[in-house]
């Protein structure tokens, strides 16, 4: 009876080769029906006419700039970022680029940690090996430290390469072992590293004296030389920002678009319950990896930014506070946000600045000599501490969530919801 | 041979300490669930106030060790009060954060009080030794006194806190908390209070490993707070939830550091200095590539 009521699904049949494979194409997700992009043509034009922002499809909803106003902030924001050196003095362009290379370095842990659930106490380990493999292959050779003075545009590239493979390579024991236990794991790491880099002289320059950092050439031009664009003047510290503020972008909607795919999806599985996601298909070695490889090489290029910025790097300098730092980039900017983690970035890069001026106002700051109840850096140092508990516990989504709060507000005025 | 005699009997000293501070966390991650990394943060203001109540007030250093362990048992309460309270329910990562937004503030908190000064505690036993075999060039295995108070003190604190927790109706609450807090509290246990209880023994626990560990005739300095670091090998080879395995780990990573320290310089000089201090993380990246939950730890059983 049952053969009678299915003419076609006799066996060879092109249509039921046709079918078994919208089969298979389901059970691998693939499936060009399950797509969400093209369902948009399911409500009537008529619907849609007078309604700009009525949402129709899946896509259209998860779309990066999906808002009229979302599109003229990013405009808005990025001129002023591009103007901005043009109109500071340089110490702040070098603090602002400063806060660029955090807020890469943040977006990597973020990927990591706020998106795949993963705790990670490690990451300066990978921004040392960044900004280590960028100032041995472009830096010039020292009497003991190797350098092969080339161009930047193969160094850097090189320089997200190398932490990534050596992130590849940690990704299989850190996968074995969860939650605390990894944190711990990751602090190992961090140790480990930090004696590595104190004995391994010819790559380092050895404890306590560190090395120079890589040649500002990029392209056979010269960054340190000064060029006039039209009416602007392009100084050293000019050239940095602009590649700062380029692979910040460049990164920025890398993560967010790896964030809103099929691979961030599997991130937040894993993040939210990680045998569920196994169940449903989601393979955990393979998600955890992409998730520890993709943050190492943010680390890495991240790294080599900031040894280009600071000029001399020591192996001393990538200890834990600098992974304390980043932990607070990202909760206080927002887990689990990109545009939240670069706020929480300049947040935490500026804060010490602000401070600074601030100071003569404040009668319990003490100077650099001492007097005053708490020197700057110890305030600074506090108010971080203070601001990753206060966040957690009372606003975990951070910086971003206390923005999204004010714009749902105004979305959704005069209601209240 | 007296070489290695010598260097494993100080191992055994440190190592009882590190099992000490580990204890400290196991106590607070078996009641809580939050892996506490404030815990270097109590442990130097427990030094510092030891030292305040021994040098500066001049009391007796008995007296002010236990009374240091109770500021740093006060301080225990009221981060839990203050922080680690309201994130009852919340993944535990976000909990550990906390404790590390913890850590920098407790370390601030310490710098100050230190003011950028090397302190002593002024304990008894300072660089004493005792003979433990004589050879004719003199002494063949000296043993510091500190290595010996350190190593009775900590198991006779471990002991009679085991004893305790096994026997007493507290400790019988606490077990029940650790096991299912939502079921405990339906029992009629006051769980805020096992959490408080926790806290403070945690903190007591490790301002008396600080206070042991800074008695080695020596100054403290307020960066050796970070030396609390070297428990959570120790914590992790253990199991972070085994009482048992936190004193194993502890003892296992003293020998190992001490015995790194002895003859690493020696058979594998390019190493380099300090090498002991890593030697722990080493020790617990291989153990964990074969027991991903330490020694003794429970395997996490989920429900999906």
């Amino acid at each position: 009876m049952t053969t009678a009521t299915e003419p076609d699904a006799s066996p060879g049949t092109a249509d039921a080769v046709a079918r078994e494979a919208q089969g298979l194409e389901r059970l691998t997700g693939y499936s060009r029906s399950l797509r969400s992009s093209e369902g948009g043509g399911t409500v009537p034009g008529a619907a849609r006419r007078g309604r700009p922002r009525l949402v129709t499809a899946y896509a259209k909803d998860q779309a990066l700039l999906n808002t009229p106003a979302k599109r003229w902030w990013t405009i808005a924001a990025l001129v002023v970022a591009l103007l901005a050196p043009f109109y500071l003095t340089r110490d702040l362009t070098l603090l602002l680029s400063m806060a660029m290379v955090f807020a890469i370095s943040g977006i990597g842990l973020n990927l990591l940690t706020g998106y795949a659930g993963q705790i990670s106490l490690g990451h300066p380990f990978f921004m040392a090996l960044g900004a280590y493999t960028a100032a041995v292959l472009g830096g010039s050779p020292g009497s003991t430290t190797w350098g092969f003075e080339l161009d930047l545009a193969i160094a850097l590239p090189i320089a997200a390469l190398v932490p990534a493979v050596v992130g590849l390579l940690v990704a299989p024991l850190a996968v074995r072992v969860r939650g605390l236990y990894l944190a711990v794991l990751t602090l190992g790491l961090l140790m480990l590293g930090e004696q590595i880099f104190k004995q391994w002289s010819q790559l380092t320059g050895g404890s306590g004296v560190g090395r120079g950092v890589a040649l500002p050439v990029l392209f056979g031009r010269d960054l340190s030389v000064r060029y006039a664009l039209g009416p602007w003047i392009i100084d050293e510290d000019i050239s940095l920002y602009l590649i700062c503020l380029a692979l910040l972008v460049a990164l920025g909607v890398m993560a967010r678009n790896i964030a809103r795919s099929r691979t961030g999806r599997a991130f937040a599985a894993v993040r939210d319950r990680d045998i569920a996601a196994e169940i449903m298909g989601v393979n955990l070695l393979r998600t955890k990896t992409l998730a520890f490889v993709l943050s190492s090489a943010y680390a890495g290029l991240a790294g080599a930014l900031m040894s280009l910025l600071v000029g001399r790097i020591v192996p001393e300098q990538w200890n834990i506070f600098l992974s304390i730092q980043l932990l607070a980039v990202v909760v206080i900017g927002g887990v689990a946000t990109i545009t939240g983690t670069i706020i929480g970035a300049a947040f935490v890069v500026l804060l010490p600045r602000i401070l600074e001026e601030l100071a003569p106002y404040l009668p319990f700051i003490g100077g650099a000599t001492g007097g005053g109840i708490i020197t700057i850096f110890q305030l600074e140092t506090i108010l971080f501490g203070a601001l990753i508990i206060l966040f957690l516990t009372l606003e975990p989504r951070g910086l971003f969530g206390l923005w999204y709060r004010v714009r749902t507000y105004f979305k959704a005025w005069p209601f209240s919801y | 041979m007296t070489t290695f005699i010598t260097s494993v009997i100080s191992g055994l000293g440190t190592g009882a300490v590190y099992g000490l501070l580990a204890v400290s966390f196991v106590i607070i991650f078996r009641a809580t669930g939050v892996l506490n990394f404030a815990q270097p943060g109590l442990l130097i203001i427990g030094v510092f106030f030891c030292s305040y109540f021994a040098v500066t007030q001049g009391l007796p250093f008995y007296v002010s060790v236990v009374l240091a362990m109770l500021v740093a048992a006060l301080v225990g309460i009221v981060s839990e009060r203050v922080a680690i309270r309201p994130m009852v329910g919340r993944p535990v990562f976000a909990a550990a954060l906390v404790t590390v937004g913890l850590f920098t503030i407790l370390l601030i908190v310490a710098f100050r009080l230190f003011d950028s000064a090397a302190r002593t505690i002024n304990d008894p036993w300072q660089l004493e030794q005792v003979c433990l075999l004589a050879s004719d060039t003199g002494c063949a295995i000296p043993v510091y006194h500190n290595t010996i108070a350190r190593f009775v003190i900590s198991m006779v604190v471990l002991g009679l806190l085991g004893w305790w927790l096994s026997r007493s109706r507290i400790g019988l609450a606490m077990r029940a908390t650790s096991l299912d807090q939502e079921a405990a509290l339906a029992q009629g246990i006051d769980v805020g209070r096992v959490f408080s209880l926790s806290w403070a023994i945690g903190g007591a626990l490790a301002a008396l490993a600080g206070i042991l560990l800074a008695a080695n005739g020596s100054v403290v300095q307020a960066t050796d707070a970070l030396f609390a670091l070297v428990a959570l090998p120790a914590l992790i080879l253990g199991g972070i939830d085994s009482l048992k395995g936190a004193v194993v780990g502890g003892l296992l990573i003293g020998l190992i550091s001490s015995i790194t320290s002895t003859y690493q310089p020696i058979y594998a000089p390019w190493l380099g200095p300090n090498f002991e201090n890593v030697v722990p993380y080493l020790v617990m990246i291989l153990v964990l590539l074969i027991r991903p939950y330490g020694l003794y730890g429970t395997k996490e059983v989920q429900r999906v």
